[in-house]
């Protein structure tokens, strides 16, 4: 099975290069109208197919690895490196992502997947496919050339081969870690899509308008899948590292971070262009720099430029993407310089108080909140650079500047639906924000009769203080989006006599964009909810023997014992903690402590118990060698609950963006 | 004029609320058990977990322990919250601290994210006026009140249909 994986590849790879070179070659024919032996469309046509059987040997060696974990195959280095016999089945799919060289692969065969549907659509606009379909042709060359040749996954392990392998890492043997990076990686690689159409466009010198329209639903999709992939990455680290956190601001997670809000950002001002032909330069820079942010994400990751503690997989291939970094960039400015007059803007904004200005700020405020990241990430290596001294650039640092920069996104998020395009007056402005507004006051004095106030104990508390300005401002959007959604649905019921539930639905289906994202900014507000009610995170630590006690909030947390178990994976110990709630027991936790056999890696499998109000979080710490006595620490972590809500939030809208609206003709039968 | 203006209620609510925020940031945490807590979360923990000093977890981590002892030793000593970071600082390095000090080249760090806001704002401000300019006439006809009334209340009327977005 290595030998056919290691051929797949060697023939995947040849299959993109001859994608690439006959792709251009038939392009460059079709530009200049020189005459050749074979048709341009002919060549270009064997080139798209070349790039479908590309993706069958793709998907072949993606099967041949598979293969090889499930049989045990310890002739193969990653397989000795990364599975074991005893792993159970679903994470032995989840060893394909869990090092260097399988995750490439993973990479590899997400993007001909995509390059599969793309080129099987071709139809739709045969020339702009083309272009797109060689632009992604080459970026699988790329990839296929590392997994050839700097980093094969089929490489055969030297001298004896052993009776069992080294195992997953454990922080990996998680339900999540199965479909996490998956879903990161659908992100990161679906951005090729989007950014290979704006190439591609630019280079022919397309209208604007219409790779973006063609590109809109791609992009929705990699945005979705992004977001979902960072959020059950945040799931993963809350339930498995036993911190009590979610982001630690870690450069992995910063990686990831990083083109989601390029693509946010993208996602913004691509309506701009549409509706009014402007900021096309713009939307063109945003994508490419989102496709460029998710390579330096990958280099950040894999070639162990930063420490960090979700590096997984760390080797020497940041070379090969330093270099293809280059080349990206070097194609995106030439092709840019040569063709900037074809992004020449149809309107100009006319007033700063109106949609597209909201828009304007938002990108600025989302590509600044880009760059204090990609800043933090990189700043440690700067400062060892210029003064040799290397820096920690913890949450505290993250906190102070990228919190006040949140905030202003989230109140931009409220005030842009509210503003007309174009201009407004002071009487508009007056009317259409007078509820918020209230609303936003109304909070802030709940908020100070709740105890929430920016001091404590005679000191400000920044936290404190962030949080109530994310409370009010994520109330006074709330009440400007519920306005917006009233206002439609008012109109609708009345001309059709619907109660506002079932107007409500109709508005949105008539407008699924407009209105699916009313519902993301909903999911927006309450995560940011959920984010802020860490200000308020409680933790105590103690060791406990037998009927020791420690109280927390409202819990009192009695240990009542210790169980142990094994399997042929891991040994486990469980502490048994009752949970009591004002002198009446509630529910039983148990924390776990894992150790796993072949690695012999210990790891912490945290107890959660979720409210809309609160996570109790316990997490059995270990055992203290002096004592014999288990420490337990226990959080209370408020809101966090609100944090996964908002997620599903967010999904719902998105995939109602993704619908297409209900066509005029269609209303007139609806009502 | 001026006196009148500066004594208005207005005015005053205005220094009021100015000097309560001078006096809240101002002010610094005293009592030892807040002071442990925040000092504990403006420290990492050096045995390479990259943790916070405070959220380390690691059950026999070979440094965390002995950080935090000093750390409670520190304040026991009645030394400043200053004192203690440098006192880190000295024994472990630079990158004991959470995050990077504002003096020296690691005052770049913090400077860096809002001059780079700062001026993409102001930026954007001067390129939307400029354009906004070009365009006076028409601003001056979208904001006359019957018209923006008229198309106001046409937009909530109508404006439910598939605009292709926003």
């Amino acid at each position: 099975m290595a030998t056919l994986g290691s051929l797949s590849l060697l023939i995947a790879l040849a299959l993109a290069a001859y994608n690439l070179l006959a792709g251009a070659i038939a392009l460059r024919l079709l530009t200049t109208g020189q005459p050749a032996r074979i048709s341009p469309e002919r060549l270009a046509d064997t080139a798209r197919r070349a790039g479908i059987a590309g993706f069958v040997a793709v998907t072949a060696a993606a099967f041949a690895l598979v293969w090889s974990v499930f049989t045990n195959d310890f002739s193969v280095t990653y397989i000795m490196e990364h599975s074991n016999r005893e792993l159970p089945g679903a994470y032995k799919f989840s060893a394909l992502w869990s090092g260097q060289e399988g995750s490439l692969l993973l990479w590899a065969w997400l993007l001909a997947i995509y390059g599969f549907v793309l080129r099987l659509t071709h139809k739709t606009d045969v020339r702009l496919y083309a272009y797109a379909g060689t632009i992604l042709a080459a970026v699988q060359v790329f990839f296929l050339a590392i997994l050839n040749f700097s980093a094969p996954p089929f490489a055969l392990l030297r001298g004896a081969i052993p009776e069992d392998g080294n195992g997953l890492n454990p922080l990996l043997q998680y339900p999540e870690m199965v479909i996490h990076p998956p879903m990161l990686y659908l992100g990161y690689v679906g951005f090729t899509i989007p950014f290979a159409f704006a190439l591609g466009a630019l280079m022919m010198r397309y209208p604007g308008e219409k790779w973006i329209k063609i590109t809109r639903g791609w992009t929705m999709v990699t945005w979705l899948f992004l977001t979902m992939g960072i959020f059950l990455g945040m799931h993963w680290a809350y339930a498995v590292l036993g911190w009590g956190g979610y982001w630690g601001w870690d450069p992995v997670e910063n990686a990831s971070f990083m083109p989601w809000l390029t693509g946010t950002a993208f996602l913004h001002s691509v309506m701009m262009q549409e509706k009014k032909g402007m900021m096309k330069s713009w939307n063109v820079w945003l994508i490419f720099s989102t496709f460029l942010l998710t390579l330096l994400g990958t280099l950040l990751t894999r070639a162990g430029l930063v420490s960090s503690v979700h590096a997984f997989a760390q080797s020497s291939i940041g070379n090969w993407f330093v270099a293809f970094m280059v080349i990206v960039l070097a194609v995106c400015i030439f092709t840019y310089v040569l063709q900037r007059r074809h992004l020449k803007t149809e309107h100009h904004l006319e007033s700063l108080v109106s949609r597209e200005s909201s828009f304007l700020f938002n990108n600025l405020v989302l590509l600044t909140a880009c760059f204090v990241i990609l800043w933090g990430t990189l700043f440690p290596i700067l400062s060892e650079y210029v003064v040799g001294n290397k820096v920690t650039m913890g949450a505290p640092w993250y906190n102070a500047v990228a919190i006040p920069i949140g905030c202003f996104l989230l109140f931009l998020t409220g005030v842009g639906p509210l503003l007309p395009w174009r201009a407004t007056s002071f009487r508009a402005i007056r009317r259409n924000f007078v509820l918020p507004t209230i609303a936003l006051w109304v909070t802030v004095i709940v908020c100070f009769i709740a105890g929430v106030r920016p001091w404590k104990d005679g000191a400000f508390d920044q936290g404190n203080f962030y949080a109530m300005v994310a409370f009010a401002l994520s109330v006074a959007v709330f009440t400007a989006i519920a306005s917006e959604f009233l206002r439609g649905a008012g109109v609708i019921s009345r001309q059709t006599g619907k109660n506002l539930f079932v107007a409500t639905w109709l508005l949105t289906r008539r407008n699924t964009r407009r209105y699916g994202g009313y519902i993301i900014h909903i999911g927006v507000v309450i995560i940011v909810i959920g984010l802020a009610g860490a200000a308020f995170n409680r933790s105590v630590e103690s060791e406990m023997a037998l009927h020791d006690k420690i109280s927390i909030g409202p819990y009192t947390l009695e240990n009542v014992g210790a169980t142990q178990d094994s399997n042929l994976n891991y040994n486990s110990e469980y502490a048994q903690l009752d949970v009591s709630k004002g002198g009446v027991k509630k529910f039983q936790m148990t924390p776990e402590k894992r150790v796993y056999l072949v690695s012999g890696q210990p790891q912490t499998m945290v107890a959660i118990h979720s409210t809309p109000e609160w996570d109790l979080y316990v997490v059995y710490e270990g055992t203290n060698p002096d004592t014999g006595q288990p420490i337990i620490k226990a959080f209370l972590n408020p809101l966090v609950g609100w944090i996964w809500a908002g997620l599903v939030i967010l999904v719902f809208g998105t995939l109602i963006a993704l619908v297409p609206s209900q066509k005029p003709s269609q209303k007139g039968v609806q009502q | 004029m001026m006196s009148s203006r500066l004594s208005s209620p207005w005015m005053k609510g205005a220094q009021a609320l100015a000097l309560a925020i001078v006096v809240c940031f101002s002010m610094g945490a005293t009592d030892a058990g807040s002071r442990y807590n925040n000092l504990n979360h403006r420290l990492m923990c050096t045995c390479g977990c990259a943790e916070i000093l405070g959220e380390c977890n690691h059950v026999g981590c070979p440094n965390s322990t002995g950080e935090l002892k000093e750390l409670r030793a520190g304040i026991a000593d009645s030394k400043t919250d200053q004192q203690i970071l440098d006192m880190f600082e000295a024994k472990y390095g630079a990158v004991v601290l959470a995050a990077p000090t504002a003096k020296g080249f690691d005052l770049v760090a913090w400077i860096a994210p809002f001059a780079v806001f700062a001026a993409a704002l102001l930026g954007t401000i001067l390129l939307v006026r400029r354009w906004s300019a070009g365009k006076a006439q028409a601003a001056a006809q979208a904001i006359d009140p019957a018209t923006e009334a008229l198309r106001d209340r046409i937009r909530r009327e109508t404006d439910t249909g598939n605009d292709g977005g926003y």
